[in-house]
């Protein structure tokens, strides 16, 4: 039995339980300064006037720069989108406005100083004079005749305007069916809210003209690609980004922002360390949010239930600039999901995508992937609710049968495998779905006290972008490949340099495991180096669910070479056919003859002293993968949530929260359940209590915490969990990825489950997040008209 | 114009010069270099920055440093003695209680206090024990298993 599939407790921890962990801000070094930027209060208005001078006069200030401070005359200045679509907008981002402000937040200028206060002191100094314009907030407004402009090459605030599948097809579809259900839903704008705001610590080495930058990112070889090509203009050999302890990303520490690029031109600029560390309320300002969709969906079935057509159109906010990879969300990773686990015979989904005088929406927990699941889990359980069908079963009825895979969709995607009837037989199961039913029952009848609501959520991701050339062709401006150099040293043990970029997930416990199972080594003997673009070759990060799928499988590609490698060293000095040699146990054998064999430790050392090497093969023992996956992979599962609804208040308490999900092989349960627990609190997050508001002024009246409610341990269950495993066919591992799984599904199985509590009420459906008002207000509204009704 | 405190921190006494507005996480973070407090809210509601002031929990976001002046203050660096973790350490490590560390220190700060008043806490007690803590990666099931294990080790301890 290997350590793959064990729960190995995780040896990044030591450092973390003890304070010793080194985050951005943490890093202090000789003579560095401070930085603040200087933000718009206003959304949207032209600059008429900049004065620094009385900021640059004040006490302990270095220097105060402004946007054309920021840039040479032929390079840098400007921060770039990493996805492009066909006919896409993609205006200029300056890293600070010079002319026209778009959003709250925007900077406009930066201040450094000697020390945290002083530079704070001296950005209240910053004289701007703004003539303000009229605003838009609201994605379907934005793309209404007359709204404000965002940007002037951007007519009717359209960034770009995208369709997936067959119109004419799921026309006919809703022609010919027996039921139709329609609903608008509005998918609620998240704060990404990683506990550790963004910073950065730029230290710009003159006599090397080299710049070394430690930030809070995800991926620091696509921030250093990134800065290279537009926003600082350097070499890209004369860049080091590191990324020390991350404190959680949720997407947000993927894309490049202004910050980052300012505080480096601070540093080249003076010839001192700058750091910049955002505020809570900068951070909530200025991630790029999540979501924010308005939705008009409709569903076509037959007599029995059976979905015959879905049509999907949904207006998309992406906020005042497009950033890094925010075309792709709506799109690839939502218009592609919209079949569900279901066998969908036509679909067709048109999204427009509407610039806002808000921050910049991109990539948040699940990106894009929540709002489909949200989509096609809420018309499922409506149509349910219009033929009188129990929730369950209605999918029964739907699934993408197990001997269907692969599976082709109407939305251009190919499931690899899945099975998804026994997971949510298996969460019916452990919910006692029937004795809930039967429950909730006996308080409808009994008429007072708090309602029992339970909803179901069978969802589907796809997440480990690939294959590059496809991607590729879809717009990505990057290959979706990942990187592992294993480095094997001359005593056996072992170096992975890999391109995941972890934050949080516990790479070094995941692939450790991954060398030492296919090694039969002690994990302690391999170390794992992320996160830095001088030690490692390069690397696309880590987001969207593809760590283990692309990342890990690199790793083990990498093992299996210097396996191989060991295997030609080994067989030489056995005097044996390669081919009759073999590794098993942790040392080479010859096939039928274990007695001869040589140790891992002695073949490793062989290769470095090189005495006596086969000819033609080279000393030493290190090889490299840059893995590309020959598909998507797709996790799935079934969730259950069981809700309290209280009518008197209208305050929704989660009782319990089922979760099935199928990851394929798990390298480390421990792992993968805590990954299911943060993304369904995540998920229930959006469900119940997070909402980014901005009123129609362009202010974020949700900034700082006392405004935005993030869930805390008191509204939570402990979660209850299990899975099913149908191993990926196409990676050397058998993964798929689970980081997101919980947030894709949560949502709709904690909405499903509050209408279910409120169904009596006549309420069908109520758009996240679930306060105790917005309940509370739907019930009175609702009992009202019922009551006048009758 | 500055002012000089003198504070006794995980058992050693500092004496500084600072401006009376600095905060004590600042102090504690830039002048002593204690980074293991982290900072995430300025507003002390997420409890990154908890730390203990004679005892009891405190979110040092919105403490002066010069509050803390003639006083003792545990950190994260001081919960482990003689080269030992302390049981909500090792329970938080155990229970894969963490995940990108950066609540954590303040959450074994606020646990610590909790078990201190409340040394045998329901599941629904701990829930609310922490509810001045936020954490965005375990949805707090682990920290509730972490909490427990900590709690029980320490009754165990006790009763043997």
């Amino acid at each position: 039995m290997g350590v793959l599939g064990t729960s190995v407790k995780r040896r990044e921890d030591a450092a973390l339980i003890t304070g010793k962990g080194k985050y951005t801000d943490d890093l202090q070094v000789p003579d560095m300064t401070y930085a603040v930027i200087v933000r718009s209060p206003h959304a949207h208005a032209r600059i008429r006037r900049i004065d620094v001078s009385k900021a640059a006069a004040a006490p302990g200030v270095v220097a105060v720069f402004t946007g054309r401070d920021l840039r040479n005359e032929d390079r840098g200045g400007v921060v770039p989108t990493a996805w492009l679509l066909p006919d896409i907008k993609t205006p200029d981002h300056p890293i600070l406005a010079t002319e026209v402000v778009r959003y709250v937040g925007d900077g406009v200028a930066v201040v450094v100083a000697e020390s945290r206060y002083a530079a704070a002191d001296a950005a209240e100094l910053v004289e701007v004079d703004y003539e303000p314009l009229p605003v838009v907030v609201d994605p379907e407004k934005a793309a209404a005749e007359g709204a404000p402009l965002v940007h002037e090459g951007a007519p009717g605030n359209v960034a770009f305007d995208w369709s997936l599948g067959d119109e004419g097809k799921t026309d006919a579809a809703f022609a010919n069916a027996a039921h139709t259900v329609s609903a608008t839903l509005r998918n609620n704008r998240m704060l990404p809210f990683a506990i550790e705001p963004r910073a950065c610590l730029a230290e710009w080495d003159e006599g090397k003209g080299a710049l070394t930058l430690h930030m809070t990112s995800q991926n620091p070889h696509v921030h250093r690609l990134l800065m290279s090509l537009a926003s600082i203009g350097l070499p890209e050999h004369k860049i080091r980004v590191i990324a020390p302890e991350v404190g959680g990303g949720f997407g947000s520490k993927i894309h490049h922002y202004p910050d980052e690029a300012i505080t480096a031109w601070c540093s080249m600029r003076t010839g001192r360390p700058v750091k910049w560390t955002a505020t809570r309320s900068e951070t909530n300002l200025t991630d790029a949010h999540g979501r924010d969709h308005v939705t008009r969906a409709e569903i076509a079935l037959d007599g029995e239930g059976r979905i015959l057509g879905l049509r999907v159109r949904t207006h998309a906010a992406m906020g005042a600039y497009l950033s890094t990879f925010a075309p792709a969300v709506p799109t690839y990773l939502y218009g592609t999901l919209l079949s569900g686990q279901y066998d969908i015979p036509a679909i067709h989904v048109r999204v427009i995508a509407t610039f806002t005088h808000t921050a910049p929406v991109d990539a948040v927990r699940g990106a894009g992937r929540p709002e489909a699941t949200f989509v096609v889990e809420r018309m499922v359980d409506l149509a349910a609710h219009e033929l009188g069908l129990d929730p369950a079963e209605i999918r029964r009825r739907n699934f993408v049968p197990a001997d269907a895979f692969p599976y082709q969709t109407q939305v251009a995607l190919q499931y690899d495998s899945g099975d998804y009837g026994p997971a949510l037989e298996k969460a019916l199961q452990i919910a006692g779905y029937d004795e809930l039913r039967a429950e909730q029952a006996r308080r409808r009848a009994d008429g007072s006290g708090k309602q029992l609501g339970i909803g179901l959520s069978t969802y589907i991701e796809a997440c480990g972008l690939a294959p590059s050339q496809v991607v590729g062709s879809l717009g990505a401006q990057a290959g979706l490949w990942e990187s592992a150099k294993v480095r094997v040293h001359p005593t056996g043990t072992i170096t992975v340099y890999t391109g995941s970029s972890a934050h949080g997930q516990g790479h070094h416990t995941t692939f450790s495991q991954i060398v030492a199972d296919r090694l039969s080594i002690p994990v302690e003997s391999v170390d794992v180096v992320h996160g830095d673009t001088e030690e490692v070759q390069f690397g696309m990060g880590t987001y969207g669910s593809r760590s283990a799928a692309v990342g890990g499988s690199a790793i083990a590609v990498s093992v299996d070479k210097v396996i191989a490698k060991g295997r030609k060293i080994a067989a030489h000095l056995l005097e044996a056919a390669e081919g009759d040699v073999e590794f098993v146990e942790g040392e080479f054998r010859v096939k039928g003859s274990p007695d001869r064999n040589r140790s891992w430790g002695d073949v490793v050392l062989q290769a470095y002293l090189a005495h006596n090497l086969p000819e033609g093969l080279e000393a030493g023992l290190e090889e490299t993968t840059f893995y590309n996956p020959s598909n998507f992979t797709y996790p799935f599962g079934a969730h259950v949530a069981v809700v309290e609804v209280d009518p008197a208040t209208g305050v929704v308490e989660l009782a319990r929260y089922i979760a099935v999900d199928d990851c394929g092989n798990q390298i480390n349960p421990m792992i993968v359940a805590g990954q299911v627990h943060g993304g369904i609190a995540y998920g229930v997050g959006q469900a119940l209590f997070e909402h980014a508001v901005y009123d129609e002024g362009g202010q974020l009246v949700t900034a700082e915490l006392m405004d935005y409610a993030l869930p805390k341990a008191h509204h939570l269950p402990s979660f209850e969990l299990d899975h099913t495993v149908t191993p990926c066919p196409h990676n050397p591992l058998g993964v798929k990825g689970i980081g997101e799984a919980g947030t894709i599904a949560s949502p709709a199985a904690v909405v499903n489950a509050v209408v279910d509590a409120l169904a009596p009420h006549g309420i069908t459906h109520l758009d996240m997040p679930l306060t105790p008002e917005k309940v509370w207000r739907a019930l009175q509204t609702q009992d009202r008209h019922q009551e006048e009704g009758s | 114009m500055e002012r000089s405190v003198t504070v006794e921190v995980n058992g050693r006494r500092y004496e500084r010069s600072v401006e009376p507005r600095m905060l004590l996480v600042h102090f504690l973070r830039d002048v002593l270099g204690l980074t293991g407090t982290n900072v995430g809210c300025q507003t002390s509601l997420c409890g990154a920055c908890t730390v203990l002031i004679d005892g009891r929990s405190v979110k040092s976001c919105t403490k002066l440093a010069v509050q803390a002046d003639g006083r003792s203050v545990t950190t994260v660096e001081g919960l482990a003695e003689d080269g030992r973790l302390h049981p909500l350490q090792e329970a938080f490590r155990d229970q894969h209680a963490l995940q990108c560390g950066y609540c954590t220190p303040g959450f074994l700060m606020a646990a610590k206090s909790l078990l201190d008043d409340h040394p045998n806490p329901s599941e629904a007690e701990i829930r609310k024990g922490l509810k001045g803590n936020i954490c965005r990666c375990t949805g707090y099931h682990n920290i509730v298993k972490a909490v427990q294990q900590a709690a029980q080790g320490a009754t165990q301890e006790g009763g043997g």
